[in-house]
């Protein structure tokens, strides 16, 4: 039974792992901007896609695909970024909302075209599967590795924002934007370079995910909102709020799944419908 | 997005005079020139009641939701299982629909009032999907993924029986869409409809003058629910089929989507979308489903870019461009 229990709390929290990666990004996104981007989860996808085309048809190694992604999205992203988004930072939500729904559904549309409607394969590396033995429980290598990159990310992206020059000038544009600008602090600037690192780490998200995620065109939209609740419960712009969210939703989902599959989804929309009602801004938000 | 402007000094033909001969006139064009296209029109009828709904919402009050179709498909439902519970009279089971729809609307109504912005797009998204997970679970109920089927609908009045050809279904579906019409027009002219807009434009100074806010929310939305719900059981009767995505996060996303494209905050804004969509729709799908979706995704994202007011807003404005030029010229 307490074995059990275990194994589906590391399913649990390898799965709210990955969500943390892709989500964090959206967070700091609407936290800093109050910009509404629902086309994030197009973003993980592209990282998913840009992994296997390089493992099919390049033959590079799961691991070097890994950065790959994450470079190349964040590339993008800047462009998108800089070229559309940047438009719409002073309209409505319901305009940004629909915007980034219509972008999703072209990259689905286009993806599809491209790709076939299919589930991409991902084969891993042989020192990725298996199960391996800790203090006598089995775990799967491939969650273990999940969370150690989630937990180094999570250590990055903390001591980046709390340790470095960038980080404070991030979190002095998340506090107030104008009395930022004020300071000399280029919040736009700032702000592209968050956007970017969030998308590429979306892109990281969507590599690492196609094993226990899947990977097909209607990526984005089957787990936007999962994204949506891990950042809104979690609190706009709260890295930490991201990540408790992150694995409380991973947590709840695969105790789920493993105890009342007839319930479905249920128990995270009713969870994330009440903890909304309780804290309007999330759990550790801090702005009104 | 324009105030309905004061009740004037002029008469009423005057006023309206224009719009009742387009209502007259839209339904003679369609049986004149497309006599094909009865059932696309129907279905057109209910989309644009279920839009002008939403707008009382997102155009009138400023409420922001991503999961109103939690009640065009209780109606929906509600006009099915009535009709296959054995009461085939089509017109009450209209009523019990946007009444059942209604009655939700006010509970769910207390929930989403309460917050604002993203917390609001939230919480009717996570309504939205709870109903649909609910809906898709009680297979005994609604029929699961293979819908509702089997509705028997008796003869509109007594006289008209609903055929293939669907001329009683349209012009059943286009008298309600006319009457809720109506109907709405005098809800957002009246005082009630002035305060909304009101909280949708400074929600501090309404509360200042000392308007309930969060009172008159409730009541917007619970109307909103009933006119949805309305939508959901014309469109259940007219195809005699209830499917599971009248519940879906898709169908939320689709009718604002109608919405914003004809023009949110105008009262033609919702019909407009809702008959530009489903023509296009009809006309796109035809020729593969996946360019259907890209054309969508551009189509919105052009849509925000450079006409946020929609196909009326862009009309009104060149309406006011020229009406200027005409007064500074002499």
């Amino acid at each position: 039974m307490t074995a059990v229990l275990l194994g589906i709390l590391f399913d649990g929290l390898a799965y709210g792992m990955l969500l943390f990666l892709i989500s964090i990004g959206l967070s700091v996104t609407m936290g800093l901007m109050g910009f509404v981007n629902l086309a994030h989860g197009a973003f993980a996808m592209f990282g998913g896609y840009l992994a296997t085309v390089l493992m099919q048809q390049a033959g590079w190694p799961f691991l070097a695909t890994l950065p790959a992604a994450f470079v190349a999205v964040a590339l993008a992203s800047v462009l998108v970024e800089r070229l559309l988004y940047r438009r719409l930072y002073r309209r409505g939500p319901l305009d940004q909302v629909l915007f980034t729904i219509g972008l999703t559904f072209i990259a689905v549309a286009s993806i599809t075209y491209f790709f076939g409607p299919s589930q991409q394969p991902v084969v891993l590396p042989a020192f990725l599967q298996g199960q391996s033995r800790v203090l006598g429980l089995e775990f799967g290598v491939y969650r273990l590795f999940l969370i150690v990159v989630g937990v180094a990310v999570t250590a990055a992206v903390v001591l980046g924002i709390e340790r470095t020059r960038f980080g404070a000038k991030v979190r002095a544009a998340v506090d107030n934007p104008v009395m930022a600008t004020g300071l000399g602090i280029n919040v736009g600037g700032v702000f592209a370079v968050a956007f970017a690192m969030g998308s590429g780490l979306a892109g990281l998200g969507g590599a690492l995910g196609i094993q226990i995620l899947g990977l097909d065109p209607s990526f984005p939209l089957k787990y936007m909102v999962f994204f949506l609740i891990v950042v809104s419960v979690g609190g706009l712009g709260s890295v930490s709020g991201t990540l408790l969210a992150a694995c409380i939703v991973g947590v709840f989902d695969v105790f789920g799944k493993y105890y009342l599959p007839e319930v479905g989804a249920f128990i995270i929309y009713a969870v994330m419908v009440a903890l909304l009602m309780w804290r309007p801004n999330g759990l550790l938000g801090k702005r009104a | 997005m324009i105030a309905s402007s004061p009740m004037q000094e002029t008469s009423w033909l005057r006023r309206r005079g224009w719009e009742l001969a387009v209502w007259i006139a839209v339904p003679v064009c369609v049986t004149l020139l497309f006599p094909d296209y009865f059932v696309l029109a129907s279905q057109i009828s209910a989309a644009a009641l279920f839009v002008l709904s939403l707008d009382l919402l997102v155009g009138y009050a400023g409420l922001l939701s991503l999961g109103h179709a939690v009640f065009f498909g209780l109606g929906a439902y509600t006009a099915g299982l009535i009709s296959k519970g054995g009461w085939s009279e089509p017109i009450s089971a209209l009523l019990a629909a946007g009444l059942v729809a209604g009655l939700v609307g006010y509970v769910t109504g207390f929930v989403v009032v309460r917050v604002r912005h993203l917390a609001q797009l939230m919480v009717t998204l996570g309504i939205g999907l709870l109903v649909f997970e609910g809906a898709s679970r009680m297979r005994g109920v609604t029929g699961g993924d293979d819908g509702l089927q089997g509705m028997s609908i008796s003869p509109l009045l007594g006289v008209f029986p609903f055929d293939l050809y669907g001329h009683a279904a349209f012009a059943y579906a286009f008298g309600v869409l006319a009457i809720c019409f109506v109907v709405m027009t005098r809800i957002i002219d009246s005082p009630f409809g002035l305060t909304l807009q009101g909280l949708r434009d400074n929600p501090h100074r309404m509360a200042a003058i000392g308007t309930p806010g969060s009172a008159r929310l409730r009541k917007a939305y619970t109307i909103a629910a009933v006119f949805a719900g309305i939508a959901g059981g014309l469109l259940a009767q007219t195809t005699q089929f209830v499917a599971l995505e009248t519940l879906s996060f898709h169908l939320s996303a689709e009718v604002l989507i109608m919405l914003v494209l004809g023009g949110a905050g105008y009262r033609y804004g919702g019909l407009v979308g809702a008959a530009v969509y489903m023509i296009a729709r009809d006309w796109l799908s035809d020729l593969n489903p996946e360019f259907w979706q890209l054309g969508v995704g551009a189509v919105m994202v052009l849509v925000v870019l450079f006409a946020p007011d929609g196909v009326l807003g862009g009309v009104n404005g060149l309406i006011k461009r020229f009406g200027r030029a005409r007064q500074e010229q002499p």
